[in-house]
C-alpha cells in the first residue's frame, strides 16, 4: 500500500457519520462509500477498484477513466467544471449560519460543528450561489456542497437558494441548481423543514415570471432537498448512477422488512419511472445545459 | 358514528408520566362506586380528591416536557381528523382519488361547512381501530394522497372555497411504491402550488406534524398547532438514532429540536396555538373540537376580508421570513477562508 493510500484509509475510518436527515444516503448501503479523496497522488476507484493517478482523475472531471464512475465533487470544483473559466461571481456569501436552537448532543454543539465544517471546507455554508456564464450564456448558479454537513439544508441554504431564485426572477436569468444533499438539517429543527416551503414558494414566483429552472441532481440528492426545489425543475437532469430519493434506503428496508431492488433510487430508476428528463454524463453537462437555455430563450 | 375517546375523564390509556394522576382517578372512581353500593356519603373526600386531581392534571400538562408532548400527540385516544369532521363539519361530502393512480385513505379530502362557511377540508387520518389503521396506512400517505389533496385544492380554488388542512402524520410513507411514484415530487409540487393558490388556506397541526409528509399539505396563510401537538423536521426517534446512535435517546432529541408549540411560535414557524381541554384533547374531544371550530371560523373570517392577490402576496411574505441566520462581514469570511486548507 502506498503511503498516500494509507492516509486515505485512515481518514475514511476516522471520519464520523454526521447528522442530517438521511445520513444513510451518504454512508451506504451503496457500495460506493467514499468518493472524494483529497490527499495523495493515487486513489482507488470505489466502483471498479482500479488504482488511479489522482491528477488524471481531476483532469477527467472527477470521473473514473476506467469505469466512468462519477465521483462526488465539491461546490468550488463543480463551478470550475460547469461555468466558463473565471466567470462565476459569488453572491450572498455574507449570509451565515447561527445556532438558533442552541442544539447540543453527546457533548457536542452545533455551533462548534459549524465552525469545524467551515474550516474544513473553506465555505461558510453548504451552498455557493452566484451568477456566471455557461458557454457564453449568463445564468444564476446554486451549487450545493456535500462536504459541508452533507449538503444538508438549514436556514442559510434555504435563504441563499431563495435569494438566488429572486435574483434570477428579477434579472430574467436561467437558473441552474446543482443538488447534492442528505436532506434537511436536524440541528435547526423545524426551521430547516420550512426552507422546503420557502424555496418552493420562490420557485412558484419564478415560474409565474416565465423563468427556466434546470435542476441538476448529483449523488446523493435525498430527503427534504429532493422533496422541494430538486424535483421542481422545468427540466430535471441527473448524473449517471446518482442516488436520488426521499426516504433513506435503510429506513425503507426497515419499514418494509425486505431487501431493496437492485438499482433502487438510482438516476436510471428515476428515469424509468418518469421523474427526471434525462441522464447526462458530466462531460456533456455544459453543452446540454447551454442547448436547453437556447431552446427556451426567445430567438 | 364518531368513536371519540372517553369524554368525561380518564379511564384507561394512561401515559407513563401520568401514574399519579391515574392513581387519583382510580381512588375517585372507587369511592364513587362504593357510595352507590353502600349508600354512604363520601362527598367531601371525593371533592378533595377531585381538587387534587384537577390541580395535578393542570400542573402536569402545563409543564409537559417535549417528549411527553410527543406522547400526548400520539395518544391512542387523541381525536383524529375523522372525529373532528364528525364533531364540527356539517354536510360533509368526501371526494376520492387522485385521478392518476389510487385513492389514498391516509389523506381525506371533502367539501363541508364549518360554522356555516363552505370550505374544502384536506385532512390526514391515522385510523382508530386496526382495520381503519391499515386502510389509512397509519396516517402515512403515499404520493397519490398528496396528489388527491392538490387536485381537490385546485377544485376549491376554481369555486372560491377556502381550504382547511388538518395535519396528523408521522411522515410520508417510506416504501418502494412511494418512491417509484415520486413522493418527493408530489410533496414539492404541493408546496409550490399551495404557495400560490388563489384562495385562503388555514393549516392546523392537530397531532403529529411529521416532517415533509406534514408540510406537503402544510403551506398556507395561517398555521396553527394544537396545544399538545408537535411539528418536527424528523421524528425524535430518527434524530436520536442518527445523532445519539440510539433511538432510545428520543427524549433528548425531542428536547434539542424544540418541537413544542411554544418553541415553534417563538421561532415564527406557527402563528397560533389552539388551546386544548384540561389534560389534553383525548380527555374531552368535544371541547377540543369546539376550540378548533372557533379558531377556524375566526381565522377564515379574517382571511376572507382580504383581496385574493393581496392574500397570496402576504402568504409569500410569511413563508419568505422562515429561518434564522446572521450576516457576516467580509473580514470574518476571509478568516474562514484563511483557516481552510488550500
Amino acid at each position: 500500500m502506498t503511503p498516500g493510500n494509507g492516509a486515505i484509509m485512515a481518514k475514511a475510518q476516522g471520519e464520523q457519520p454526521l447528522g442530517p436527515f438521511n445520513a444513510n444516503a451518504f454512508e451506504g448501503p451503496s457500495i460506493r462509500k467514499k468518493r472524494e479523496v483529497p490527499d495523495g497522488l493515487w486513489m482507488r476507484c470505489p466502483e471498479c477498484e482500479s488504482m488511479l493517478y489522482r491528477k488524471v482523475v481531476v483532469e477527467n472531471l472527477d470521473i473514473c477513466p476506467e469505469c466512468s464512475c462519477h465521483f462526488r465533487v465539491n461546490a468550488r470544483r463543480r463551478i470550475a467544471q460547469l461555468a466558463d473559466p473565471d466567470s462565476f461571481e459569488e453572491l450572498f456569501a455574507d449570509v451565515a449560519p447561527c445556532d438558533p436552537l442552541d442544539f447540543k448532543w453527546l457533548g457536542q454543539s452545533y455551533a462548534d460543528r459549524l465552525r469545524k465544517e467551515q474550516v474544513k471546507t473553506g465555505n461558510t455554508e453548504a451552498v455557493l450561489t452566484g451568477i456566471g456564464y455557461i458557454k457564453g450564456r449568463r445564468a444564476a448558479f446554486g451549487v450545493m456542497d456535500g462536504d459541508f454537513l452533507m449538503g444538508s439544508m438549514g436556514s442559510v441554504l434555504g435563504e441563499k437558494i431563495t435569494l438566488l431564485i429572486e435574483r434570477a426572477t428579477q434579472d430574467k436569468l436561467p437558473l441552474v441548481i446543482v443538488c447534492m444533499s442528505g436532506g434537511a438539517r436536524m440541528h435547526e429543527g423545524a426551521l430547516s423543514l420550512m426552507q422546503m416551503a420557502k424555496t418552493s414558494a420562490a420557485l412558484a414566483r419564478f415560474d409565474d415570471a416565465g423563468g427556466l429552472f434546470i435542476s441538476l441532481l448529483t449523488d446523493p440528492t435525498t430527503g427534504g432537498t429532493t422533496a422541494s426545489f430538486a424535483m421542481l425543475g422545468d427540466v430535471i437532469i441527473a448524473e449517471p448512477g446518482a442516488l436520488i430519493g426521499f426516504a433513506g434506503q435503510r429506513v425503507i428496508a426497515n419499514t418494509i422488512k425486505a431487501e431493496l431492488p437492485e438499482g433502487f433510487q438510482r438516476a436510471e430508476f428515476l428515469l424509468e419511472h418518469g421523474f427526471i428528463d434525462m441522464i447526462v454524463p458530466r462531460k456533456d453537462l455544459r453543452s446540454e445545459i447551454a442547448r436547453l437555455i437556447d431552446y427556451t430563450q426567445k430567438n | 358514528m364518531a368513536k371519540v375517546g372517553n369524554t368525561n375523564g380518564d379511564s384507561g390509556n394512561h401515559l407513563p408520566f401520568e401514574r399519579e394522576i391515574a392513581g387519583l382517578h382510580k381512588q375517585i372512581t372507587a369511592l364513587e362506586a362504593s357510595q352507590v353500593e353502600t349508600g354512604r356519603n363520601y362527598f367531601s373526600e371525593i371533592h378533595q380528591l377531585r381538587a387534587t386531581y384537577v390541580s395535578l392534571l393542570r400542573t402536569t400538562y402545563q409543564n409537559l416536557t417535549p417528549w411527553q408532548m410527543v406522547q400526548v400527540a400520539r395518544h391512542p385516544k387523541r381525536p383524529q381528523s375523522r372525529d373532528y369532521i364528525n364533531l364540527i363539519v356539517r354536510d360533509f361530502m368526501e371526494l376520492h382519488g387522485d385521478r392518476r393512480f389510487a385513492d389514498d385513505k391516509a389523506i381525506c379530502c371533502g367539501l363541508g361547512r364549518i360554522g356555516g362557511e363552505k370550505l374544502l377540508l384536506v385532512a390526514q387520518q391515522k385510523g382508530r381501530d386496526t382495520k381503519e389503521k391499515i386502510a389509512c396506512n397509519f396516517g402515512c400517505a403515499h404520493p397519490e394522497g398528496y396528489r388527491k389533496a392538490l387536485r381537490t385544492m385546485e377544485l376549491a380554488q376554481k369555486f372560491g372555497l377556502p381550504v382547511v388542512a388538518l395535519i396528523d402524520t408521522a411522515g410520508a410513507y417510506p416504501g418502494i411504491g412511494s418512491e417509484e411514484r415520486g413522493v418527493a415530487e408530489a410533496i414539492a409540487r404541493n408546496m409550490l402550488e399551495m404557495s400560490r393558490l388563489k384562495t385562503p388556506i388555514v393549516v392546523i397541526v392537530i397531532g403529529e406534524g411529521g416532517s415533509g409528509g406534514a408540510l406537503g399539505i402544510g403551506v398556507g396563510d395561517r398555521i396553527a398547532i394544537m396545544e399538545h401537538a408537535y411539528y418536527s423536521v424528523i421524528s425524535p426517534e430518527g434524530c436520536a438514532s442518527i445523532l445519539w446512535r440510539t433511538g432510545e435517546k428520543a427524549a433528548d432529541a425531542a428536547e434539542a429540536m424544540r418541537i413544542t408549540p411554544r418553541h415553534l411560535k417563538s421561532l415564527d414557524i406557527v402563528d397560533d396555538i389552539v388551546p386544548e381541554p384540561l389534560g389534553g384533547a383525548h380527555r374531552n374531544p368535544a371541547e377540543a373540537a369546539n376550540n378548533l371550530e372557533r379558531y377556524i371560523v375566526r381565522t377564515l373570517r379574517d382571511l376572507s376580508r382580504k383581496p385574493v392577490d393581496d392574500l397570496t402576496g402576504r402568504r409569500y411574505e410569511r413563508w419568505r421570513r422562515m429561518g434564522r441566520f446572521t450576516h457576516i462581514t467580509q473580514n470574518a469570511e476571509a478568516q474562514v477562508l484563511a483557516a481552510a486548507p488550500q
